[in-house]
């Protein structure tokens, strides 16, 4: 197979692209997929400083790896979600691509945040862990965005994860969340920041393989919490789909985004206020963030 | 040939010279989910890896949701 661009050999085939690429074309083009989701999207500016969440994963590291590549200015933020042995390698592993890198890094701990560590909370809540674990991280990256004064988050979520939320959403018909399906999330109340995806445009094969090809030590192993989850059983579902017939995934989430995604916008803006006790934002009165602490204080 | 795999770790023989393609066919990988690492390179489907060889097929899949959506504001 040979390289599309330069006809050396290959080492990585796009069946979606039609298209086959050696490694230095592979970086470009993995570049150049980055640089237009920042650029249709309007992500962020040169001048600002972004906040690049990064768990140790493949997704996240060549995120950051990317932007730094670009000349962007970034902090990176690690959540110590307390997950065993697998928090200890992923938080290592962020630490060394940071320290390599000679870029910062702030580490804040689910344990301090919450009052107890991921596992805790699976067991207070009853709930999947995949859920309290979500809901803990939206809520620090926000706010450790605003106690830095960052005006944006960025996170690695690639296509397959966005081809698979919006799946999952869809097989139950929650237009309320379809709206909230976007690369970008705008700052919609004072005290949320930005909130943007770019490498939505890539798969996670795809992100894999930059990260192999970059040298990026990033955690293979899989968070011993995901076993199960719902949103693994789609990417599989879809995973099966884009081996029929290469480019589904793509097609289905691009196609929701270019002709779909308009009509399920509310006519009427959600009113948004501040967390009587924290003061972030919430829909409610008291924040979900602030009810899960209560929850594992009562427990404790 | 040796075949790496993980989640969990483990290996497995497949016997004779094979193309890529043909050792995920039969150990019923599906290609999009896989990195195929021989050595420090990556390699593709059509490419022959032979009976003395070892490769890792390194998963590419990661994530967990609940359920999926899209996080609320």
């Amino acid at each position: 197979m040979k390289c599309r661009k330069c006809g050396s050999a290959a080492v990585l085939e796009l069946r979606r692209h039609n298209a086959a690429f050696c490694g230095p074309d592979f970086l470009d083009f993995f570049r150049n997929q980055v640089r237009e989701a920042i650029r249709k999207y309007r992500m962020f500016e040169r001048d600002e400083t972004v906040l690049v969440a990064v768990s140790g994963g493949k997704d996240s590291l060549a995120l950051w790896d990317v932007l730094i590549d670009e000349g962007y200015r970034t902090q990176g933020l690690y959540l110590d979600l307390g997950i065993f042995d697998y928090s200890v390698q992923s938080r290592a592993r962020c630490e060394a691509f940071a320290a390599g890198r000679g870029v910062p890094l702030l580490v804040r701990r689910v344990e301090e945040e919450v009052g107890a560590p991921v596992p805790v909370i699976k067991s207070v809540t009853r709930r999947p862990p995949c859920s309290g674990c979500g809901l803990s991280k939206r809520y620090l990256m926000n706010r450790v965005a605003l106690d830095e004064g960052l005006p944006v988050v960025a996170t690695g979520h690639n296509l397959d994860d966005e081809a698979a939320t919006l799946f999952g959403s869809v097989m139950h018909w929650q237009t309320d969340a379809l709206p909230r399906q976007s690369p970008a999330l705008p700052s919609t109340h004072p005290k949320l920041v930005r909130r943007v995806k770019p490498l939505y445009r890539l798969s996670e094969r795809e992100t894999a393989a930059y990260a192999f090809l970059r040298k990026i030590d990033y955690i293979v192993e899989e968070c011993p919490f995901a076993v199960g989850a719902t949103s693994i059983a789609h990417k599989e579902t879809l995973n099966r789909m884009e081996d029929a017939s290469p480019g589904a995934k793509h097609n289905f989430l691009f196609g929701f985004l270019d002709k779909a995604r308009g009509a399920f916008e509310r006519a009427e803006a959600v009113t948004l206020n501040e967390c009587t006790r924290c003061g972030q934002v919430t829909t409610g009165t008291l924040c979900a963030f602030c009810k899960l602490a209560d929850q594992v204080k009562r427990s404790g | 040939m040796k075949v790496l795999l993980r989640n969990p770790r483990r290996e497995v023989d497949v016997v004779g010279n094979r193309r890529v393609k043909d050792v995920l066919r039969d150990l019923a990988i599906l290609p999009e989910t896989v990195l195929v690492i021989r050595g420090d390179d990556l390699i593709t489907a059509d490419q022959m890896v032979a009976d003395t060889d070892t490769i890792e097929l390194r998963p590419v899949m990661s994530g967990g949701s609940p359920g999926g959506r899209p996080s609320p504001p």
